[in-house]
């Protein structure tokens, strides 16, 4: 489903992604970790051409998404994402960030819109508040609806970029809560995190990177428990 | 001291059709300088820096140079090079209008670099063209943001407008100057325009606490 050949990413003379190869089947929940500074986060953003890449390829569903010829903003209705700092539009409401896509973009019709608007909040257990601004939501709950605005677009792959980083502990459950069942449900995931516990409960594979490439990877159980390489038994020494 | 109240219940007509002309020139002045800007702001952002530089050039020379400047220039020169003659009201709207337009182009740019790149990357996420992410999500917030400078913008361009009376354009200066030459009393004109400029200026800053205030989203 999604396939990374030889990929390359330098900003300036800073080469943060050195050589990626990767393939991810669909269903599959990949679960990204590392220290920070070792490009997962732009890698992430490489897959749909948040950064544009710099070497090698990206193909989604065989479509490779530096290609001039591709048009990127049809590929990305097909890939969600999910942002650190949840990225909602503070001038609409939280129904009005889940429409919008599907409005503008599918030209869905407002009536259809509006009921998939409803049912996501729904899914994500926010109902009541369709109608507030995100000002007033809480961080768990700002996530949780950016995961639905990303839903609204029936993307074929999720990506999350560190979706709990900026949560206050309390919070993170919730959201992780609304990433198992997406998980139940056979979406394909990309997920960088630093949530061990969600890593192993929920991934079919995790991915150590460090500075720029991937170290190494495997199942979670295996990966966890018996890693490979020095610098992933150091890292996870740090942080379990 | 007496203030001699007759001279401007005389002058009553004068000044109100100069204050006519003076908001005229103002709103004419605010809307193509507005339409103007806009179009030099997007301009003055664009990636390609050869496009871009007309339009710096554009803003660097109109807010460097005084308007007084400009008004001669264009009234004197410019317009009587593509037309036979000048017409003072056409020379104040033109230089009020194509002055405020630097200005604003400077209002707009920093109105949109002031929205946060993952508003953009958001929006484009979601398969949204760069046009649509302006126009829905980008814009709307920056608009926001853009009122209280376009409105000190605006109060400046009411004020600005009283250097058109130098050629000649009848608007209020002009007729307050008239009352200064005919009776050579200068405390009843000038007082009487401070008077009015103060309720034009007031009367628009109060327009735009209510739109800033509608477009609150808490």
């Amino acid at each position: 489903m999604i396939k990374v050949d030889n990929l390359k990413k330098s900003f300036g003379n800073h080469e943060v992604l050195k050589d990626i190869n990767l393939s991810i089947q669909p269903q599959e929940v990949v679960v990204v970790i590392g220290p920070s500074g070792s490009g997962k986060s732009t890698f992430l953003r490489c897959i749909n051409q948040l950064e544009t890449i710099t070497d090698g390829h990206v193909f989604i569903e065989g479509i490779d998404v530096a290609d001039k010829k591709t048009d990127i903003n049809k590929v990305r209705t097909e890939v969600g994402m999910v942002f650190q700092h949840f990225h909602l539009f503070p001038h609409m409401t939280v129904l009005e960030n889940i429409m919008l896509a599907p409005l503008k973009v599918r030209k869905a019709g407002a009536e259809l819109s509006k009921e998939k608007g409803m049912q996501l909040l729904k899914k994500v257990g926010l109902e009541e508040k369709a109608n507030v601004y995100p000002n007033s939501l809480s961080g768990g709950q700002k996530q949780r609806v950016a995961i639905a605005r990303a839903l609204a677009m029936e993307p074929k792959i999720m990506l999350f970029d560190e979706p709990t980083s900026a949560l206050d502990p309390e919070m993170v459950g919730e959201v992780l809560e609304v990433m198992k069942q997406l998980a139940r449900e056979g979406m394909t995931m990309v997920v960088v995190t630093h949530e061990m516990g969600f890593a192993r409960e929920v991934g079919d594979r995790v991915i150590f990177m460090d500075s720029g490439y991937i170290v190494e990877e495997n199942e979670p159980k295996q990966l966890f428990e018996n890693p490979q390489h020095d610098r992933t038994k150091a890292f996870l020494s740090k942080i379990l | 001291m007496d203030f001699r109240f007759d001279i401007i219940i005389e002058y009553a007509p004068f000044l109100l059709k100069g204050t006519l002309l003076t908001v005229g020139l103002s709103l004419a002045g605010i809307v193509i300088g507005t339409v103007l800007g806009l179009f030099i702001g997007l301009g003055n952002m664009m990636r390609n820096r050869l496009l871009a530089l007309p339009f710096k050039w554009y803003i660097t020379f109109f807010r460097g140079t005084p308007l007084l400047v400009q008004i001669l220039l264009i009234h004197f020169a410019v317009v009587p090079f593509f037309i036979n003659g000048t017409n003072a009201i056409a020379a104040a709207i033109i230089a009020l209008s194509l002055n405020a337009a630097a200005y604003i182009a400077e209002i707009f740019r920093a109105g949109i670099q002031s929205i946060d790149k993952g508003q953009m990357e958001a929006a484009r996420s979601l398969g949204m063209t760069h046009v649509q992410a302006m126009r829905y999500v980008i814009l709307p917030q920056a608009f926001k943001r853009m009122i209280p400078p376009l409105g000190n913008e605006f109060i400046v361009l009411i004020k600005d407008s009283s250097l058109a009376s130098i050629v000649v354009a009848p608007e209020l200066m002009y007729w307050v100057r008239n009352i200064q030459g005919q009776y050579f009393r200068v405390w009843e004109p000038y007082l009487t325009a401070a008077v009015i400029y103060l309720i034009l200026t007031l009367t628009l800053s109060f327009i735009l606490n209510r739109l800033e205030r509608r477009l609150a989203t808490e």
